[in-house]
């Protein structure tokens, strides 16, 4: 089995390896990259993102085919993929952090700031929050429902579709923090700094 | 709902854990990477190291301790100290920290806050203030405490958060090492200038000094070093003692 992690010069992704390799020890092969014959050819594909909607957008962009290997990939082969973060913010149609952006359009929703209730809720939100599992997932195997996960992030996704979530955490409002729509993926949170219980969601997926 | 992190600072110099008392008189205790993997082990919500003469010394060492960490450890490092540009961070970052910490080089420029945001998001940006009561405000101090910014740490605080800070480290320097709790006034005064989180630093003795930092100072985050490192307390005892007091933590 081969695991592509997409590195396209997007922020810190070393936790997020790090963590795929604590996991894969030597039973798949990890491979990070953003070599799209390397993507194309991979069973599964891990997508993270740092920093902005925008700036990450643009980050793939600027690799040279690389949005279309990752459609083709997701949506003609439909081969598992994982979106951390703003990895699974660019699912959506249209970000609105900085300035109006295009999405992957793969989950038809938006992403945009997150309520803080007039300065009621600090932003970003960030530390550790449970996850409220309301749909059964496979990357949710063994893990309890309202295990706690780590966030970072002040924007959020919000699908048009509620049938693709399947985990929300409480903060201000009712934050998606994970959805899944047939072979997609993506969590808000950050499973990679979410010691044994991210540990073992990372498992799942590499299980699949 | 959110629950409030406990995160245990390791004093790092040379590659060697150390504890200092306001800032001086530093005692040798261990190995960082071995020290952090029994806190995250032990269920810190956070690690934090800071490299505390790195202004002046030369840290590569710094960068090994963060990789080696990276590779055990789970939950998201801080690292700060002797940050003094966007390619140390860029840096920091590579080796696996999650967040780095920005003390000497924001005060001198904000530029470096904006730029680093801007380039690796607010996230993982935290401005560390070291602070100390002159009369009725707080000045900032640069230079690992040794000198005096002249800068309203309540201006500066605020300051840090339009250049794109995502948290800040509050370090009360009266208070840092002396065990008797920590500058609630002050905690309190920059969590409400901000709508950024605050991880209150500097002067936790006992338990409930943490209780006061979150309940009384706002803070999100109380980081402690002596009573997690001297075996006074485990972080775990800390959680229970805080959840005890109706404190949301992760247990």
């Amino acid at each position: 089995m081969k695991l592509s992690i997409v590195d396209y010069k997007s922020g810190n992704i070393s936790s997020v390896i790090n963590s795929f390799k604590e996991v894969a020890k030597d039973k798949v092969n990890i491979e990070v990259t953003s070599d799209i014959k390397k993507i194309g050819s991979s069973d599964k594909v891990v997508l993270p993102g740092q920093g902005s909607f925008k700036s990450c957008i643009e980050a793939l962009n600027n690799i040279s085919g690389l949005v279309d290997e990752l459609n083709e990939f997701a949506i003609n082969k439909k081969k598992p993929l994982l979106g951390i973060c703003v990895g699974l913010q660019m699912f959506a149609d249209v970000g609105y952090e900085e300035t109006e952006t295009n999405g992957l359009g793969w989950i038809s929703g938006k992403v945009s700031k997150i309520d803080n209730q007039n300065g009621k809720y600090k932003l970003p939100h960030i530390g550790w929050n449970e996850i409220n599992i309301v749909k059964d997932s496979q990357i949710f195997k063994n893990i309890e429902n309202n295990s706690h996960m780590y966030f970072v992030h002040s924007y959020e996704f919000i699908p048009n579709d509620n049938k693709v979530i399947s985990a929300t955490t409480d903060y201000s409002t009712k934050v998606v923090c994970s959805v899944e729509k047939e072979n997609i993926f993506g969590t808000q949170f950050h499973p990679e700094k979410s010691d044994k219980a991210g540990l073992k969601l990372v498992n799942n997926f590499i299980n699949l | 709902m959110l629950k409030n992190r406990i995160i245990p600072c390791l004093d790092v110099k040379n590659g060697r854990v150390v504890k200092g008392i306001n800032f001086v008189d530093l005692q040798d205790a261990g190995d960082p990477v071995e020290q952090a993997k029994i806190y995250s082990d032990g269920g810190a919500d956070e690690i934090c190291f800071l490299d505390i003469t790195a202004s002046n010394e030369n840290r590569d060492t710094i960068y090994e301790v963060v990789k080696e960490t990276s590779k055990k450890c789970f939950v998201p490092l801080t690292v700060g100290g002797g940050v003094r540009n966007v390619e140390d961070i860029n840096k920091l970052l590579n080796c696996g920290a999650d967040k780095v910490s920005i003390n000497t080089a924001a005060v001198q420029d904000a530029n470096v806050v904006v730029e680093s945001s801007k380039k690796f998001g607010s996230q993982c940006i935290v401005v560390a203030i070291d602070a100390k009561k002159n009369g009725d405000k707080w000045d900032v101090y640069t230079h690992g405490g040794r000198n005096n910014s002249g800068l309203d740490a309540l201006e500066f605080a605020k300051k840090m958060e339009v250049s794109g800070a995502g948290e800040l480290l509050v370090t009360s320097m009266d208070r840092d090492g002396t065990q008797i709790g920590y500058d609630i006034e002050l905690m309190k005064k920059i969590s409400k200038k901000v709508n950024i989180p605050l991880i209150a630093s500097g002067g936790v003795g006992i338990l409930d000094h943490m209780v006061e930092g979150i309940k009384e100072g706002n803070a999100s985050a109380v980081l402690a070093a002596s009573i997690f490192h001297y075996g006074t307390h485990s972080v775990i005892e800390a959680k229970e003692y805080l959840n005890s007091k109706g404190i949301p933590v992760r247990i």
